[in-house]
């Protein structure tokens, strides 16, 4: 294994709270890979949303303190799972390229960030810097028989000149994973439409039609599972599944994995470690069923 | 169909402080209507986002600004991936909200309390504390409903905490939100 693989690791707040099954998962499939994450001491909230529909210095600022931490453990690469972190370190970068923006989000930092760190999310580094003939070595338990949709969200790949991985419209990592991992792979048409975001609280009516069309173009491609990067879309379609059902007359029953608890199912992990049980809608009869002699 | 007299209504300075702030340049938009036609929010709107480009073009503030779309926007950067002429628009609609919210205009009050429960939680501890800003978002709104059936879906699973976060940086946190303020009253 490379000495390479070698990162900060920012777990993003939800990954502490209502996403702490991805965090276990990420953390879980790092150690089994050989992938190490030294999470960065004391790191605060990247601001997410709410941050940049009020001010984009202030939404820099609450990344750029992060960023500055990475600094300090001489790490060049800080990666995190959640795509709506991974945007606003992103773009806090992007943005204060320019002079007079650094100037303004280090005003309102005690320690000023330099610009010298890069960001990526866990789903980048798996494929480019370890890869996929590596992850498929070291499969124990192919995942034959399970039909999953994999769906990659709004931001994980855009808009592309700032996310700077894999296709803004048709993105193929997760698919690439899975297919190296031994699933069936459908095309899902949907793979970047948005979920609703985090509109569930606020709106909850947007999230009930937008998710559910998602779940709809599941079902009607013939995927057992849905497979996602991003702790809200997960949310929205796990948690609100039965919600969705209610508002849709619909009878959905899909659940909902994070990609990194199915490298770990595929890697012999125990589902415990991988926060399994964490999900809503029950993957009970998916996961029997993978491997089983009459799974086409 | 409403009918505005653009001669009489064009503010010229609305259009330089979007281009200014956004470092976009709005002559740019052609009005193909891509933005629109990738937009899964269009649903909602009540200014389908191709449109909001052409009013802030024709520089009507106010209609602009008052409009609900720009809080039900969820930058899911459709509009930014796909325009013809490279417009981040998702940026301008942003950009829009900050100039809405420093105006005072709040369409959609669910939302501007969502996202600002959101920061206060921030604010007050470094990181999200998660059932403390759906307790804030409930007492600012009074929707004392909101996803209570949810509780017993999420709880059980130890999913959330219910003490919020400690991080030594909080009081850091805290200064940047400190300074913010005291910059943007300058």
């Amino acid at each position: 294994m490379s000495d390479s693989l070698n990162y900060a690791y920012y777990p993003g707040c939800s990954g502490t709270g209502t996403s702490i099954e991805y965090d276990m998962s990420t953390r879980a499939i790092c150690a089994k890979l050989g992938i190490t994450l030294n999470e960065i001491p004391d790191w605060s909230c990247c601001g997410s949303t709410p941050a940049h529909t009020v001010d984009h210095t202030l939404s820099s600022a609450l990344s750029a303190r992060n960023l500055a931490l990475v600094e300090k453990m001489n790490l060049s690469t800080a990666i995190t799972p959640c795509p709506s972190c991974l945007t606003n370190l992103k773009t806090a970068t992007h943005r204060m390229g320019k002079d007079e923006f650094r100037d303004d989000v280090n005003k309102l930092l005690d320690t000023p960030y330099n610009g010298g760190v890069d960001t990526k999310s866990v789903l980048q580094i798996i494929v480019e810097d370890m890869g996929l003939d590596a992850l498929k070595s070291k499969v124990v338990k192919p995942l034959k028989g399970l039909k999953v949709a994999a769906y990659y969200g709004c931001i994980m790949n855009r808009p592309p000149e700032v996310m700077n991985f894999d296709d803004p419209e048709h993105p193929m990592a997760m698919d690439n994973i899975l297919t190296a991992l031994g699933a069936t792979v459908l095309p899902f048409p949907l793979k970047v439409e948005c979920c609703g975001a985090s509109f569930g609280i606020p709106r909850k009516d947007i999230v009930m039609s937008l998710s559910g069309k998602l779940l709809d173009a599941a079902q009607d491609i013939g995927a057992t599972a849905l497979v996602t990067a991003c702790p809200l879309c997960q949310m929205n379609l796990d948690l609100r599944q039965d919600q969705i059902n209610s508002a849709n007359g619909a009878k959905h029953n899909i659940p909902v994995f994070y990609y990194t608890q199915l490298i770990g199912l595929a890697l012999g992990l125990d589902e415990k470690e991988l926060g399994i049980d964490k999900l809503c809608v029950s993957p009970r009869k998916v996961i029997n069923d993978i491997g089983a002699e009459d799974a086409s | 169909m409403e009918i505005v007299n653009i001669t009489k209504s064009y503010d010229s300075s609305f259009v330089k402080q979007v281009e200014k702030e956004s470092g976009q340049n709005m002559s740019h938009c052609y009005q193909c209507g891509n933005c629109t036609a990738g937009c899964p929010y269009t649903f909602v709107y009540d200014q389908p986002v191709n449109q909001i480009m052409r009013l802030v073009q024709a520089g009507q503030k106010e209609t602009v600004l008052k409009s609900k779309s720009l809080w039900l926007c969820a930058t899911c950067e459709s509009c930014t991936t796909r325009c013809p002429n490279n417009i981040d628009v998702a940026h301008i609609m942003d950009v829009l909200r900050h100039m809405a919210r420093r105006e005072g205009y709040a369409p959609v009050p669910t939302v501007k309390s969502f996202w600002d429960s959101f920061l206060s939680s921030v604010e007050k501890h470094g990181r999200v504390f998660e059932i403390g800003l759906l307790a804030s978002y409930i007492a600012k709104t009074g929707r004392f409903w909101t996803d209570v059936d949810l509780g017993p879906k999420v709880l059980p699973k130890g999913k959330m905490h219910f003490k919020p976060p400690q991080i030594q940086g909080k009081e850091e946190v805290q200064k940047i939100f400190n300074r913010f303020k005291e910059e943007s009253r300058k």
